[in-house]
């Protein structure tokens, strides 16, 4: 019922353009996993690589450990749910869900029964006889959903089906479409470049840029461990300090910033002298009140002050024309500082990740 | 003299209206400016749309239409017996068609009769080919190519279109002559020792029916077929489905207006058709046009050219909505 999904050596070029780099991962069957990344990312070229609509240049996909090459996408274990869904829209919602089983020649009966089954389980019955044009955006998202799942595939493949919908709904459908993937069981392949998707719903996630899987791992790794600096930059706020490393050992790292010696974290082994970057988060900054500041501050003025309710957004004049974020929980008991202010913030060295230099995520 | 009285009468009217018109000329003028489709296109483009629109409604296709269905219930008169006492209404150049004239030794008209049917017959097949030729291509120009290739496709389909109809009919009678490049081809490789007559056989005739109108079967298809989203075809394609179920369930269904509005236009002008069965029509091989053109030019009897040209319309129109309403095709859709 459920398979696992591997990646092995997989390069895809198109002509001189190379989409997807030596992509090498296993993805676990009953998993949900995620491809996370800007649009150009190759993310989609791997779905659809996964999904049969084009074979690799090099390199095996792999399903249930049988190699994939040459092998249709209708002839695939798998289904796949497109961005603008491509429900058909001269059909009804019951056709639709049942088209998949008119191809396999079951019967008129039994379709109407696994259709309605369906129905029931995306929660939509009654609606089976509507045109699919008839329904609303979430509605028509949950069809897409029974229409691919009717071919009881062992892999789901999503293509940021979200992006259509408005906010609330999207919220309301990561819950629901999480739901669904426990109840089938069957491996999910959520492509997205949203963040907040992938860190809500996924096992585990992929983070890519420029055809390259930067890291794999699940959401907290990817958020309090990033492994590059493109993983740091595009997964939620980062402040970047650039310098050179001054002293290093397996642990921690010293870098000598414009701001002064700053420390951090040193997971990725770099040593003195490298060229690096230390990603502190807004929420790791605090202000240090007083002369009581241990050494690890920044001194900078302030620029910019935003109220968000739960939070505070304070800005410092940065290394760049970026300025430094800083989030501060609005509980009434700080202080909050005025523009124009210098200030003193301060971090512990363990929320700090020092990175080698690399390609940033642009805002 | 009557031109006289038409003038006078205008003039008269024109006189009549000016003390109205300067009386009430701003109600008027503001009840034209209210009308929404005035405020929007302004006065000069909306009285220009309104008035060409209707001019070329009435004078060109209604009224001589008129006249026509008029022509064809009235006896063929000499001209001065026009408005005489023998100028009266008849269904005899109806009747003709189907019975022929009395004493005739068969009971129905069959000489016109079977030119008819096998006009309306030969038709509908000729739209049929026309349909299986067109369809991959449009789907192969709609859905498969990209960009630059789809347009050099066009532009070679479209070239020879310059060529004009009465040129492209007589090409056609050098590939299918006896003589002819394609008999030449055969005997010259040795597949056949004589050559044949595709003439007579009325292959020639049949190719350049099927070739005359072919264009307008792939640009509304193509219109159609494009307009569908490639998604879907993969949607289906993942979902399991083998090619055919693909265009039977999902590109077919969406094409169909563009098919049936082909279709319609290739149906009507091939069955319309005169150049074609005239330069590539075998010795024996009559189109229903080409009895009608004689009733009109040779023997010089409009009534009767009327009366046939108009049951080829009907019929034409008569068959169309039948199919039409058979695949459940809505008329409003084929204008899409």
């Amino acid at each position: 019922m459920s398979a696992d999904v591997e990646l092995d050596h997989v390069t895809i070029r198109f002509g001189d353009f190379t989409a997807v780099d030596d992509a090498n991962l296993r993805i676990e069957e009953g998993e949900f996993f995620s491809f996370l990344g800007p649009s150009g990312c190759g993310k989609t070229t791997i779905l659809r690589a996964v999904s049969g609509f084009l074979d690799p240049t090099e390199g095996e996909v792999r399903i249930g450990g049988r190699n994939m090459r040459g092998i249709g996408p209708n002839k695939r274990p798998t289904a796949l749910i497109f961005q603008n869904l491509a429900l058909f829209p001269l059909m009804s919602v019951a056709d639709n869900i049942a088209f998949g089983l008119e191809v396999r020649g079951i019967s008129k009966f039994e379709r109407r029964k696994r259709a309605d089954e369906l129905l029931n389980l995306i929660a939509l019955p009654e609606q089976a006889e509507k045109l699919v044009t008839a329904l609303s955006g979430g509605q028509r998202q949950r069809v897409a959903i029974a229409r691919a799942l009717a071919v009881e595939p062992e892999v789901l493949l999503l293509d940021e089906p979200l992006s259509a919908l408005d906010l609330k709904l999207r919220q309301h459908m990561r819950t629901e479409l999480r739901a669904i993937q426990r109840r089938v069981g069957i491996t999910f392949i959520y492509i997205t470049h949203d963040q907040g998707e992938a860190l809500t719903m996924s096992d585990r996630i992929a983070v890519m840029s420029q055809g390259i899987i930067q890291q794999v791992g699940d959401g907290s790794a990817i958020y309090n461990d990033p492994a590059t600096a493109f993983v740091a930059s595009f997964v939620g706020e980062n402040n970047p300090f650039h310098g050179h490393v001054t002293d290093a050992d397996d642990q921690r790292a010293v870098i000598d910033t414009k701001f002064g010696r700053l420390q951090g974290r040193n997971h990725q082994g770099l040593s003195a002298g490298d060229k690096a970057i230390l990603f502190v988060r807004p929420e790791a900054l605090s202000l240090a009140n007083g002369a009581a500041a241990d050494g690890n501050t920044i001194e900078s003025v302030v620029v910019n002050q935003e109220f968000e309710g739960q939070f505070v957004k304070v800005y410092l004049a940065g290394e760049g024309p970026k300025p430094i974020g800083l989030s501060m929980t609005n509980d009434g008991s700080a202080s909050l500082p005025e523009v124009g202010e210098t200030v003193r913030v301060g971090f512990d060295p363990e929320r700090a990740t020092m990175l080698p230099v690399g390609e940033l995520a642009d805002e | 003299m009557s031109d006289f009285i038409v003038l006078f009468l205008a003039v008269l009217l024109a006189l009549l209206i000016k003390p109205f018109a300067e009386k009430h000329a701003q109600a008027i003028w503001s009840g034209i400016s209210s009308i929404h489709f005035v405020q929007r296109n302004g006065v000069v483009l909306s009285a220009y749309l309104i008035f060409s629109v209707l001019a070329w409604a009435i004078f060109m296709i209604i009224l001589p239409q008129l006249y026509m269905v008029d022509f064809s219930f009235r006896h063929n008169l000499p001209f001065n017996e026009v408005g005489g006492p023998g100028d009266t209404w008849t269904l005899d150049n109806y009747q003709y068609l189907l019975f022929g004239r009395e004493g005739d030794t068969e009971a129905m008209n069959w000489l016109h009769l079977k030119v008819f049917f096998k006009t309306i017959l030969v038709s509908a097949l000729v739209t049929l080919f026309d349909l299986a030729i067109c369809y991959p291509i449009a789907y192969y120009m709609g859905q498969v190519a990209v960009g630059g290739k789809a347009r050099l496709m066009f532009l070679c389909l479209l070239i020879p279109f310059w060529v004009n109809e009465i040129l492209r009919a007589f090409a056609f009678r050098i590939l299918f002559g006896t003589s002819g490049v394609i008999n030449s081809v055969l005997i010259g490789t040795g597949v056949i020792d004589e050559g044949i007559d595709f003439l007579r056989a009325d292959v020639g005739l049949y190719a350049g029916l099927s070739y005359a109108y072919i264009l307008l079967m792939i640009f509304p298809l193509y219109n159609a077929i494009e307009s569908l989203d490639h998604n879907q075809v993969e949607a289906a394609r993942d979902l399991g489905s083998p090619w055919w179920r693909i265009h039977l369930r999902v590109v077919v269904p969406h094409a169909k207006p563009g098919i049936a509005s082909g279709s319609t236009m290739v149906f009507m002008l091939t069955a319309g058709a005169l150049a074609a069965p005239q330069i590539l029509g075998g010795p024996s091989s009559l189109w229903f046009t080409q009895i009608i053109y004689d009733w009109f030019f040779t023997g010089l009897n409009w009534p009767q050219g009327s009366a046939y040209a108009f049951v080829l319309l009907a019929t034409c129109i008569v068959f169309v909505m039948t199919i039409m309403r058979i695949f459940n095709v809505r008329f409003g859709e084929i204008a899409k």
